[in-house]
Order: C-alpha cells, then sequence, then structure tokens
C-alpha cells in the first residue's frame, strides 16, 4: 500500500475539490478499493473519506418513488421496508450479493463504483489494459471463465461484478451526480460504460463528481425475481444473474423490463428483450426468441463459452418462474 | 526415565476399556477452545516481540530464469525501509512434509511463477510491503517452460506400478466392464491463518514463532537451511488456525525471517499474504485418472486398472499418490496400477489434506457406480460384493476392516433405497433430486513419538510435546488419555503442546497425530501406573484408577508423598507394520438438488460412517469427520486451482476466488461412528481419523447428480457449466 494522505471531506464541494486532482480518490464503505490499495491495485496519493457528508437518508420521492442516499448502506437498503415491499428486486440483488459484514458497511454509490474481479486487473505483475493502459490483456488468452460475452473489445473482457445495479438497471432508476459544475442525473442504464479503446473509464463519472443518491420510479409492481446462478450459493460472483420485473395481462407479457449480470463490463439491458416479449403469451418458443436476440452477437473465449447457453436457460428459468407466479 | 515401546504385534487387551476414570472417548469440548474464540490464544504472528521488524516476501514475475540484479537503492531510500535481504539461503520452496531437510533454496534461480526471491524489510508492515512491490529485479527469463501436464512426457513412479495378471484379457472376457477417465483440479489448503513466523536471536540461539504442523521435522529443516545445530533452535508453534498439510514441512516465511533478524539485528515477523500463500506453499496436483473395472456375472471384480497423471516442479520428490487405497480396496486378481508425474513449472505441488485419497478415491468410487448401474445392481451391494479378504496385491491381512459395517449401518442411517438405480426419477419444480453414495478409504499411517507426562505431588498431571494441534484436539485428547490411566479427571491434566523444548511428537499430519502421540502418552502413563501399583503391592493390570484414588480407597497425593513421578513415553511403531495393511474405512451417502435450468448443485444432507478404530473424543472426532465431508463438497463441486496458461501462475489466489464451500453450502451433515478396536494399527487401538472425511465423498455427490439429473460427469468439480453440458434435454 501506497502512503497515502486521509481527508475528511467537511462538505459536498469540498470533496469535488479533493477528489478532482489526479492522485486522489473519494472513499465511502471502502469494501473493494482498501483490498485495492492493499494489492497497488489503486495507488492514490490521497483518500477524501465522504463517509460524514450526509446524504444516508432513504426516504420518499415526490411522484411515490424512493430516493436511496449514495452513503445509505447496502444493508440499509436490502432490509427497508419499502424496498421490500415496492422493489423487491433490489433487495433480493443485493441481499445474494458479498456477505453480511461487507453489506453492513459497503454503500450504494460505492456500490455502482465497484471494479471487476478480473484476476488480471488485481495482479499488478500481470498485463492489463484497464490498470495499465497499453499493458495488454491478460483474460484473452488466460483464464476467462468469469468474463464477459457481450460488449466486449480487443482491449479488454473484463465483467462488471455488482448485483445492486443489475437491479437498478431492470427498474429503470436514475443515479443523481454532484460536481463543480453542478448537479445532474443519468439513467442506470447509460451510467456504466463499455470498454472499447478505454477500458479504464468505467462509468460517466467526471473528476470531481461524486454520486449523492439513487432514485426509483414509482413502483411498478409485477413479479420481480432477481436469479444469481454461481457455483457456491453465497460469496461468490455472478456466472450469469438475470435482475426481472413482469407482468402479465391477460395472458400476455404486458411488462418486461429484464437486465443482466456477469455478462458485460456493464449491467446489460437491451430494450429489444423485453419487448420482443410484450404482447405475447409465454412460451418457450418466445423465451428462446428473446434469448436469441440477446445474445445475438454473443462471443465466448474458450473457458467462459459456458454462458451463452447458460444465460438462455437461465432466462427460460426466470421466465417461466415469472409466469408461473403472474398466474 | 524413558519407556520405550516397539510394538511388533498386536495388541488387542484393549486396556484402556477397563479403566475405570471413565473420560476417554466422551465428547469433551476443546480445552483450548474457549481462548481460540476470545482470541486469547496467540496464533504464530501474534505473539509480543518488542522492536520487531516487519518483513515482506518480494515474488517472482517470471517462470524461469534467473535474477541477475535487485536494485536495493531505490526501496531503501522509501522511508522506514531497512534492508533487503536475498541471502542464498532463503528457500524458494516450502519444505514436503518429513522432508527433514531443507526445501529448494538459493533464490537466484526461478522456477515459477511467483516464487519468492527476496525480502524486504521495514519498520512497519505497510512501508515493508510498498516497499517490496518497488522493487527493481533484473531477470534473465528462460522461455518455453512447459506447464501443461498433458504436453511432457511423463516420469513413471515405479514403486507405485502393479502388473498382476491380465487386464486387457479381463476386460474383453468381462460381464460388465468400465473404462471411463476422470480429471481432477487442483486444489489449496486454504488454512484460515496465513503462514507466519517470528524470528529472534540471542547470541547464536534462534527462537522462531511459526505456524507448523511437525516441529520434530520442521527443526530439522530449518537447521539445515540455516547450516545450524538444532540444539541452537527453539521453534514454538502453540496455537495453529490450521494445516491441512500446508504446513507440514517449513515454508519460505521460516527461513526469510531468521536470515532477516540475524542481518538487520533484531527481531523479524514475517507473515504471507493471503496471495503469497496460495501461490507460494503448496498445491494438490490436477489429475487426469483412467479406470478399468472388469466385472463377472455376479459383478465380482475381475480386473482393476487405475492408471494416474499427476504433475509437480522439477527436483520434487512428491508425487500426488493417487493410487494409495486402489492397491487394497476392491478385489480383482488381473491389476494394472500406474502414476506418472509431469515435470512442469507451476507452483510446488505438496501434501494438501488426504494427499492421493481425496481425489483417487473419487474416481474410483464415480467408475464404481457406472460399473453397478451397468451390472444392474445396487451400488451398496456392489461394494459388499467386492470387499477382499486380503489385500489383494500383497496378500496381507487387513489389520481391522470395518467397509462392510460402515456401508450397512450408513445405509441405514440414511434411509438408503435398496436396488436397481434409475435417474430423473424426483423432480420438485426446476429441481432434480436424486441420490448417491460411495466407499471411503484412507491408509493407517504411524508414527515415532515421545511425550513426557509427569504426575504431580498434589495429584495433577502435566503431559509435555513437540507435538501440535492444528485445531484437531489434541491438547483435549491428551488429557483424555492421560486421565483415563491416572484416574484423573482431564481438567487436572495439564496439556503443553508446541514447543521444540518438549520431547520429540509426530507432528500433525497424515491423520496419524493421535494415534502416534496418544501412544506415547499411553506408554509413559502405563510405566507411571507401574511405580503406583508397586506402592500398593498390586500388578498394573489389577491397578484400578479414578477420582484420583485406588480402588482400595488411597489418594494419588498420599502415595506419591510428595515427590513427582515423572516418566517419557517413547512409542515405536514395530515390525507390525509389514505384517497388516491398515486403513481408515468408511462410507458416504448424499441427497443433492440439480437445477434442471442451470445446472446449479446444492447439497440437501449427507451422512458418512466411518471406521477408524477406537474413537478417542467422540466430538472432536465428528468434528473432524464434518470437516473432511465439507471438503468433499469443495471437490465435488467448487475447488480448483486456475492456472495462467501462459505463465503457468495461479490465477485465483484468495478466498473470494477459490470457492470452498461457505455456510450456506454444508447441510446438515450426519456421522455415524461405527465401533472399533484395530489392536495392530498402534497400542491404543486407534487409527488416523483427520482425512478419512473426505476420501471419496465427492463421488457420492457426483453419483447423486447423476441419479438426480442424469448428468455423468466425470470432471471434478462438477461446476454448473460442465453439468448443463452433460445434462440430458
Amino acid at each position: 500500500m501506497r502512503p497515502f494522505q486521509y481527508t475528511r471531506a467537511p462538505s459536498l464541494a469540498e470533496a469535488s475539490h479533493l477528489i478532482a486532482g489526479k492522485d486522489a480518490l473519494a472513499i465511502a464503505g471502502g469494501t473493494n478499493l482498501l483490498d485495492l490499495m492493499k494489492l497497488q491495485v489503486e495507488t492514490p496519493g490521497r483518500l477524501a473519506d465522504i463517509n460524514r457528508l450526509g446524504f444516508a437518508e432513504i426516504e420518499d420521492t415526490d411522484d411515490g418513488g424512493l430516493r436511496l442516499g449514495a452513503l445509505a448502506t447496502n444493508t440499509e437498503t436490502a432490509v427497508h421496508p419499502r424496498v421490500r415491499a415496492d422493489y423487491p428486486v433490489l433487495s433480493r440483488a443485493i441481499l445474494a450479493g458479498a456477505t453480511q459484514q461487507l453489506r453492513n458497511k459497503a454503500t450504494n454509490g460505492g456500490n455502482l463504483c465497484q471494479r471487476t474481479r478480473c484476476f488480471y486487473f488485481t495482479n499488478i505483475d500481470q498485463p492489463c489494459n484497464k490498470r495499465e493502459p497499453g499493458s495488454g490483456c491478460g483474460a484473452i488468452e488466460g483464464i476467462a471463465k468469469l468474463h464477459a460475452i457481450l460488449g466486449t473489445s480487443d482491449q479488454c473482457i473484463a465483467t462488471y461484478p455488482g448485483d445492486l445495479a443489475v437491479a437498478l438497471s431492470a427498474l429503470g432508476a436514475t443515479v443523481e451526480i454532484s460536481g463543480d459544475k453542478g448537479e445532474r442525473s443519468v439513467p442506470v442504464r447509460d451510467f456504466h460504460c463499455l470498454p472499447g479503446d478505454t477500458p479504464w473509464i468505467e462509468n460517466v463519472l467526471k473528476p470531481g463528481e461524486i454520486i449523492t443518491g439513487i432514485v426509483l420510479p414509482a413502483p411498478v409492481g409485477g413479479t420481480q425475481i432477481y436469479r444469481k446462478v454461481r457455483e457456491r450459493s453465497s460469496y461468490a460472483f455472478a456466472l450469469v444473474s438475470i435482475a426481472a420485473v413482469i407482468e402479465l395481462t391477460d395472458g400476455k407479457f404486458s411488462r418486461a423490463d429484464l437486465a443482466f449480470g456477469g455478462l458485460a463490463h456493464k449491467p446489460w439491458h437491451d430494450q429489444r428483450v423485453g419487448d420482443a416479449l410484450l404482447g405475447q403469451p409465454p412460451s418457450d418458443t418466445l423465451f428462446d426468441k428473446a434469448a436469441d436476440i440477446l445474445l445475438e452477437d454473443a462471443r465466448g473465449f474458450g473457458e467462459n463459452d459456458f454462458k451463452i447457453p447458460l444465460t438462455r436457460r437461465t432466462l427460460r428459468a426466470v421466465l417461466t418462474q415469472a409466469t408461473e407466479d403472474a398466474a | 526415565m524413558t519407556v520405550h515401546f516397539k510394538q511388533d504385534e498386536p495388541d488387542n487387551s484393549n486396556r484402556l476399556d477397563g479403566m475405570k476414570q471413565g473420560v476417554l472417548g466422551k465428547p469433551l469440548p476443546r480445552i483450548e477452545g474457549l481462548a481460540k474464540v476470545t482470541g486469547t490464544a496467540p496464533y504464530a504472528a501474534e505473539y509480543p516481540v518488542e522492536n520487531c521488524a516487519e518483513g515482506v516476501l518480494v515474488t517472482s514475475t517470471i517462470t524461469r530464469g534467473e535474477v541477475v540484479a535487485i536494485d536495493r537503492t531505490t526501496v531503501l531510500s522509501m522511508p522506514g525501509v531497512i534492508a533487503v535481504v536475498d541471502d542464498e539461503k532463503l528457500c524458494t520452496r516450502a519444505a514436503q512434509g518429513t522432508a527433514n531437510e531443507a526445501p529448494m533454496q538459493g533464490p537466484t534461480q526461478v522456477c515459477y511463477w511467483g516464487q519468492p526471491i527476496a525480502l524486504v524489510v521495514a519498520e512497519t508492515f505497510e512501508q515493508a510491503r510498498d516497499a517490496a512491490k518497488h522493487l527493481n529485479v533484473e531477470y534473465r527469463e528462460e522461455e518455453g517452460a512447459p506447464l501443461d501436464p498433458g504436453v511432457v512426457e511423463p516420469e513413471e513412479q515405479e514403486d507405485e506400478t502393479v502388473h498382476q495378471g491380465d487386464l486387457v484379457y479381463a476386460m474383453a472376457e468381462a460381464a460388465h466392464s468400465v473404462d471411463v477417465t476422470y480429471t481432477t483440479k487442483g486444489h489449496a489448503s486454504a488454512a484460515m491463518e496465513p503462514h507466519a513466523a517470528i524470528a529472534e536471536w540471542d547470541g547464536d540461539m534462534l527462537t522462531v514463532h511459526a505456524s507448523l504442523q511437525m516441529l520434530n521435522y520442521n527443526i530439522s529443516e530449518l537447521a539445515d537451511a540455516l547450516d545450524m545445530e538444532e540444539d541452537n533452535i527453539r521453534l514454538i508453534s502453540r496455537f495453529v488456525g490450521g494445516g491441512f498439510g500446508s504446513k507440514l514441512g517449513i515454508s519460505e516465511e521460516v527461513v526469510a525471517a531468521a536470515l532477516a533478524a540475524k542481518q538487520v539485528g533484531r527481531p523479524v515477523r514475517v507473515v504471507q499474504s493471503r496471495q503469497q500463500v496460495f501461490q507460494t506453499v503448496m498445491r494438490r496436483s490436477e489429475t487426469t485418472q483412467r479406470l478399468r473395472l472388469a466385472a463377472d456375472d455376479n459383478a465380482k471384480l475381475t480386473g482393476f486398472g487405475h492408471q494416474a497423471l499427476v504433475s509437480n516442479l522439477p527436483g520434487e520428490t512428491f508425487a500426488e499418490p493417487v493410487l494409495q487405497s486402489s492397491h487394497f480396496m476392491y478385489g480383482g486378481q488381473n491389476r494394472e496400477l500406474m502414476l506418472n508425474v509431469a515435470r512442469i513449472h507451476r507452483m510446488t505441488a505438496g501434501s494438501v489434506r488426504a494427499p492421493g485419497e481425496a481425489v483417487g478415491m473419487p474416481a474410483l468410487e464415480g467408475a464404481m457406480d457406472v460399473l453397478a448401474e451397468k451390472a444392474g445392481i445396487d451400488p451398496v451391494d456392489l461394494r459388499l460384493r467386492n470387499i477382499p479378504e486380503n489385500d489383494p496385491e500383497e496378500d496381507l491381512p487387513f489389520s481391522s476392516h470395518k467397509l462392510a459395517e460402515c456401508l450397512k449401518q450408513g445405509a441405514e442411517a440414511f434411509g438408503w433405497d435398496k436396488g436397481p438405480r434409475k435417474p430423473r426419477q424426483r423432480r420438485e419444480g426446476e429441481w432434480w433430486i436424486g441420490t448417491g453414495m460411495a466407499s471411503a478409504a484412507r491408509v493407517h499411517n504411524i508414527s515415532e513419538a515421545k511425550s513426557r507426562v509427569t504426575l504431580k505431588a498434589d495429584g495433577t498431571a502435566l503431559v509435555e510435546t513437540d507435538m501440535t494441534d492444528i485445531g484437531t484436539g489434541t491438547y483435549t485428547i491428551l488429557a483424555q488419555i492421560a486421565g483415563e490411566m491416572l484416574g484423573l479427571d482431564p481438567k487436572q491434566v495439564l496439556v503443553e503442546l508446541g514447543d521444540t523444548r518438549h520431547p520429540r511428537g509426530p507432528g500433525s499430519g497424515g491423520s496419524w497425530g493421535a494415534a502416534s502421540i496418544g501412544s506415547a502418552v499411553y506408554v509413559a502413563c502405563k510405566a507411571i501406573r507401574e511405580e503406583l501399583a508397586a506402592k500398593i503391592g498390586t500388578s498394573e493390570e489389577e491397578l484400578e484408577l479414578s477420582a484420583a484414588k485406588t480402588a482400595t480407597g488411597e489418594s494419588l497425593t498420599d502415595l506419591l508423598e510428595g515427590k513427582d513421578l515423572i516418566r517419557e513415553g517413547h512409542y515405536e511403531p514395530g515390525d507390525i507394520e509389514d505384517d497388516y495393511t491398515a486403513s481408515g474405512f468408511g462410507a458416504f451417502f448424499a441427497e443433492v438438488r440439480v437445477n434442471h435450468y442451470t445446472g446449479e448443485t446444492r447439497v440437501d444432507r449427507m451422512l458418512g460412517a466411518f471406521g477408524f478404530g477406537r474413537v478417542l473424543n467422540a466430538k472432536t472426532a465428528r468434528s473432524q469427520c464434518i470437516g473432511g465431508i465439507t471438503w468433499s463438497i469443495g471437490v465435488a463441486l467448487t475447488e480448483a486451482l486456475e492456472f495462467d496458461p501462459q505463465d503457468g501462475h495461479l490465477v485465483n489466489c484468495d478466498l473470494a476466488e477459490y470457492h470452498v464451500p461457505v455456510h450456506r453450502d454444508v447441510p446438515d451433515l450426519e456421522v455415524v461412528l461405527v465401533e472399533e478396536r484395530d489392536g495392530a494399527a498402534s497400542p491404543i487401538q486407534a487409527k488416523g481419523i483427520g482425512e478419512l472425511g473426505m476420501c471419496g465423498g465427492a463421488a457420492a455427490i457426483a453419483n447423486a447428480i447423476y441419479n438426480a439429473c442424469g448428468a455423468r460427469l466425470y470432471d471434478y468439480p462438477m461446476t454448473p457449466d460442465r453439468v448443463i453440458a452433460a445434462m440430458p434435454d
């Protein structure tokens, strides 16, 4: 760990100022950042502690939605009565991730910003274009079981590892961001980036910007499912995960909001997949058609080829379950 | 006074059963348990040592080659940095279990990616870690190091080879035959406590607090590495946070701490990071295993073939002994067994819990399930029909053999449905449900051991040995043995372990600890009993002691007349080892769920029935079995070391990415302890327990996966990707 200067940010403006510099990072729960600092993957010279800035509340919005403070912990969010009642997919997604101890410390804003668990990213003696631009990608020719099948580039095939953001994507939530140029909102679906030629850019945050909250739209009801496939049943990142908000009216899909984890550098949302279901009665043929659309451009790298059939099968399971629950 | 006992004949007198205190075998909680869970039991790195500097190992970033130069100037100018140690005595690998000599030394020669090449010492751990990452090392790399065990010409381990009869003919003539190839991935010990050492010099005297399993061997290894006399070294390892084979021999941090402490003239602590423990200590080799089974109309084996390929670094003597129990597990007069080793440049392969059977038995027992299906008989029945009368290769009798009892009692307790089996019979929602079983076997090992027992004038006892307790219950069982023999409540027996100032124990490993050191304590206590018996004019055999009194009412304190009675017990296994084949046996039964869509497998319940001789403590024995079954779940479903195909480095080197089962993966596990006394195994009729619980269990799960969903897999672990690939539509 490189020695660093620690400052407890006295205000949001001051925090923005502190982290606008090149060598600085914000720290909230620290459950991901501190690990990466010990591994020398992150080597900030300065840390701005934003834990005492407020925005830890979970509160109703005027239109009946819910605003999750960026500094509310994952546990506080998962157990919040309104989250459990109105956004169960979110509660389930959070509880499917990490461990109780980590969730007690990890914050919502930090969760959105967590880094990939690619083995080559976390080992500084291996090539990684994300960590060290231009050094190459160890995973493409290496061990890539956990890696992406959608939206990859020849620079990077890492996945976004989180669960929370996958549910937020299905729910159509919005990220509230504050910076020196004021405040702005970005849909969760647009918050994370694909690797392209700049795999070190993982989200739309600009220098000095801080997430202050996440806004959930008014409840949409429906059957809400978070399905996370993994070889051990807890404390493992998703091979594939699916967040689904599904509604059937008169035996036909009237809502099908789907987002996928474990497949790409960001929570994957493809409007065409849900659209293909709308107005149609459920059937295995239909589910396969949705999977065909989702996986049209999917590409495996040997070890992770299985994610293509696994995603297809898991989607079928989720849609079957949703259909049965709705009936 | 030392009392030496060498066992040349079976001892079926079962003396311990006639003792009157009534504490041996009882499920007493571990003596040191409270200290451990309250954080007051100091582990190696936690001993308070004044003025201690901190060392961090630097590891290589090439696979094979030479360290040409190390730029120490840059790091020596960093804050707090005291020294860079690159002494030629630094060890580059861990010692193999019972090596008794230094492991590979000479840090300039690099043989695998991640190999220790230097140590940076600083005032604080953080400074040392930062400096270690900044040490500039110039290498001369030797390209083309073989990394894949499948592409090199392997070496045959000739002492494992058996050609008996004609297996090819037996296969051709068989009514039922199986010819299948299994693979297993590498495993890590993944002990909770990382490898750590604090070294301190006082003149020429070296004291090291370390996390080690076998001090008796470790002191020789360290002395050899440092070119010192053993008398000038004291090793202390009172509490060990798990070893599972990874701490059998000294590893790199022990020697590095000693050399660094000498160089900087003050104590030095070296703790390996979690990643370093994974990458530098020991891996279990991956295996490829071909199983050939030939059986007649009655499903009796006529042929048995087991060939395995494992790997290790050049220069290592250890080869995962995959065939260990296959030599005697089942009959079949036509036999072909062969073990090959591929020399590749991945990290060192060595002992990881139950070396051999941990991966050999899951393959054999998977193949047996295939045979049961082909023969159309119940898999329990298939095993019962094929238990050999004598060791089928050595023609030796078994010392004791409880496989049949384990199979029967296990099946009964589990509620096993007898008869031929068909897959895909039970489905609940998305889940296929099925059951499977497998036999267990683990060779019985035993070792020379010494322990001093003092019956104190105040009527308490003291047991001293350099034996370790790696979380298995050694402190407790030794207090129970001494308590039983001397008529004392175990609370009146103080057990001191893990210090080379005490008599040499066998160390913890190969499941031999309890039976070996227990026998040394038994021998010492027997000698004390002889003294006591003489004082009241009776014989040792007639002497009854309980509640610190004789049967005729004399108290121990009166008999001792103010004097301590001290005896050192020296137990040595004798010729008996050559007269019998000795093994623990058992049976596993599992019920699993397999998700039709995702291929995820969850174990719903699992039972193990084991016969391993006398049970010294029913609670710690059961805990060992539960731990073993938990390992079985990991072998079956999740655990796999992954090595980079380009440079051979271990990629999943932490507990987030190397998937040991978590609590949610482990259902209620049931353990049946089958009554057994094995007089040829040890003077206390006990055999090894620790590892048996994982020797075959993975196959019970694999066989249950097949029974549940019809996916017959031959590759462990059976992860969702593999299950869906093999799942029928």
